[in-house]
């Protein structure tokens, strides 16, 4: 994808998220929002995968470890083609295929059904030790939140992840500062992030979580390291609530749903953005 | 009778099954020799994952390994598959109904010298609650080995309790095990004594003591807690009128209680549970232990003739 079409396909991202948490008066539009560029670089560039065949098997696998932020990937397997835009809307109701948190069984394009914190990079690790066992050169991605470093099981699966050398892993990690009950470094500090991974055995590098080019570095970085042994960590730095003025920054948009007047300002704000990106 | 640990028997039949199955990968955290899975990492190494001291994980991997086609044995403790990693299990394994084979040695008291820490007397009730867990518990040997191939047929989530002491092989080699039905092993009128795991021998014992006193009791081995057998639980009720059900695990959320739900909305009768009763375990010799809890065919002789009057 061109850079203007990486930035189209994040604002169309950003505008399901909004749409669906409205629908649903519930939902966690600002991790994914954070993690919507991740989101766009990843299904528009990066992963071999094939909507018209979601369980093909030598799909690249990615695991949504911080699951809450489900509204930003159904948004992003949406736009891509795995099922209609318009079912986004559908988000946490009853008989929805899009459950509040990812359930791979319902859903085309989920791998692993995730929700509670700390357990899918624990899945990730196992999907690329059986692609190493079984010898088929397929790349697992997850994605945590910054927030769920906290969770001790992180540490157990990039132990696991470093000793059995799965440099067929990506581990990426929405690094937007805030969780529920306020600042990350006030809650619970993760920080330093960096040296904590590579005190575990990882490859690590930090990159813009906004910007196409830095995201491309960091994959760049990963399939660099392929063969090297070493799982790769993307530091992505970014903003929560990203892309909507009134919810950047705010914790308090962790997992609040807008109502019809932010709903249609956010919009708003989204389109203005597109008409920029689009008379580029 | 010859004694067998049922760790023994399913650390065999994993090496067998390993043979003729190429698809079987096995996992365990730092325990392989307690948990027999070491047999099956010494004649294929390349397919055994040891996960360290990290259970958690452990639950992770092995729902991670089966969404790539492969069919992973998941072994620890009980204390430590169904306790520590209750959650895992619910969530990574149960939720998505993923083929893994949660494969718990050292159940219950007769884990002995270790004591109370280490003595899993509430692993039926953790993984029953669990939506589409299937939730087996071997008798002997040979139900071990059986069951073993049986749950690698089943796909979908399994979980099996085997013990950590060498108990009386009473099954022949030409016993079929087929999940979700009990096994009618001695016919009789007056009780029925529902057993389970290494209850089952002691089940036994006590009917023959019980038959010298003109009592005659059925005994069944469930070793399918859930789906459990009501077929078998029913005609019971209907046959003998009292029941007593026997499990090495407490009597909240174990084999009792599973019989009870099945009586009390279909055929209420009389039942007496004998398990763990609503207290931890301790350290002791295993045999002197189970005597200690009630857990022998003496009290299950003299639970029998009180509860018949």
């Amino acid at each position: 994808m061109t850079q203007k079409e990486l930035q189209l396909l994040a604002l169309k991202i950003r505008e399901g998220v909004l749409k669906s948490t409205h629908a649903a008066k519930s939902g966690h539009p600002g991790g994914s929002l954070s993690a919507a560029d991740y989101f766009a670089y990843l299904y528009g560039e990066e992963i071999h995968v094939d909507p018209k065949n979601p369980k093909w098997e030598d799909r690249d696998r990615f695991v949504l470890s911080k699951g809450h932020c489900a509204p930003g990937l159904y948004a992003t397997l949406a736009n891509v083609g795995f099922f209609p835009v318009e079912d986004l809307l559908t988000l946490r109701k009853i008989g929805s295929y899009l459950q509040g948190h990812p359930n791979m069984n319902l859903t085309p394009g989920v791998d692993m059904s995730t929700g509670s914190l700390g357990q899918g990079i624990s899945t990730a690790c196992g999907m690329a030790k059986g692609a190493k066992y079984l010898g088929k050169p397929i790349s697992v991605y997850t994605l945590l939140g910054d927030g769920e470093l906290a969770e001790g099981q992180v540490w157990e699966a990039t132990m696991f992840a470093a000793h059995y050398k799965l440099d067929n892993l990506c581990i990426a990690v929405d690094i937007n500062g805030l969780q529920i009950d306020g600042a990350t470094k006030d809650v619970m500090n993760t920080a330093p992030v960096d040296k904590k991974f590579e005190a575990f055995g990882c490859a690590v590098i930090e990159v813009d979580g906004h910007n196409f080019d830095e995201i491309a570095k960091g994959f760049k970085f990963f399939h660099d390291n392929k063969g090297k042994g070493k799982p790769t960590v993307i530091l992505l730095k970014t903003t929560k609530g990203k892309g909507v003025s009134f919810m950047e920054n705010q914790a308090g948009w962790h997992g609040k749903a807008p109502n019809d007047e932010q709903l249609a300002q956010g919009l708003a704000e989204l389109a203005a953005a597109r008409k920029i990106v689009e008379e580029a | 009778m010859e004694k067998i640990a049922t760790r023994d028997s399913y650390g065999k039949a994993l090496a067998e099954l390993g043979k003729r199955a190429a698809n079987v990968v096995v996992l365990d955290a730092d325990l392989a020799g307690a948990t027999k899975t070491g047999i099956f990492k010494k004649e294929f190494p390349d397919r055994f994952f040891d996960c360290g001291i990290q259970e958690c994980n452990l639950i992770g991997v092995a729902a991670g390994l089966s969404t790539m086609g492969l069919v992973p044995f998941a072994s620890t403790f009980a204390m430590f598959a169904a306790g520590r990693a209750f959650e895992q299990v619910r969530n990574t394994i149960g939720y998505p109904h993923l083929n893994v084979k949660i494969c718990a040695t050292h159940g219950g008291i007769s884990v002995g010298e270790d004591g109370a820490s280490h003595q899993c007397c509430e692993d039926f009730g953790l993984m029953r609650t669990i939506p589409g867990m299937t939730v087996l518990s071997p008798s002997d040997d040979v139900e071990a080995r059986k069951m073993i191939a049986a749950a690698y047929e089943f796909v979908g989530p399994v979980y099996i309790r085997f013990g950590r002491a060498a108990t009386p092989v009473y099954h022949d080699e030409n016993f079929k095990f087929e999940i979700g039905k009990g096994e009618l092993l001695r016919d009789g009128s007056d009780i029925a004594i529902i057993a389970t795991g290494i209850m089952v021998p002691e089940a036994l014992a006590a009917a023959d003591a019980l038959a010298e006193e003109k009592i005659s009791a059925r005994v069944i081995n469930m070793a399918t807690l859930k789906p459990i057998d009501e077929k078998i639980i029913l005609d019971a009720a209907k046959d003998c009128k009292k029941i007593v059900t026997v499990e090495e695990h407490s009597i909240i959320g174990g084999l009792g209680e599973a019989v009870c739900a099945v009586l009390a909305e279909n055929c209420p009768t009389p039942v007496k549970r004998i398990g763990v009763n609503d207290e931890f375990g301790h350290s002791g010799p295993a045999a002197a232990l189970m005597k200690d809890f009630g857990l022998c065919s003496e009290n299950i002789i003299a639970k029998v003739k009180e509860f018949l009057g």
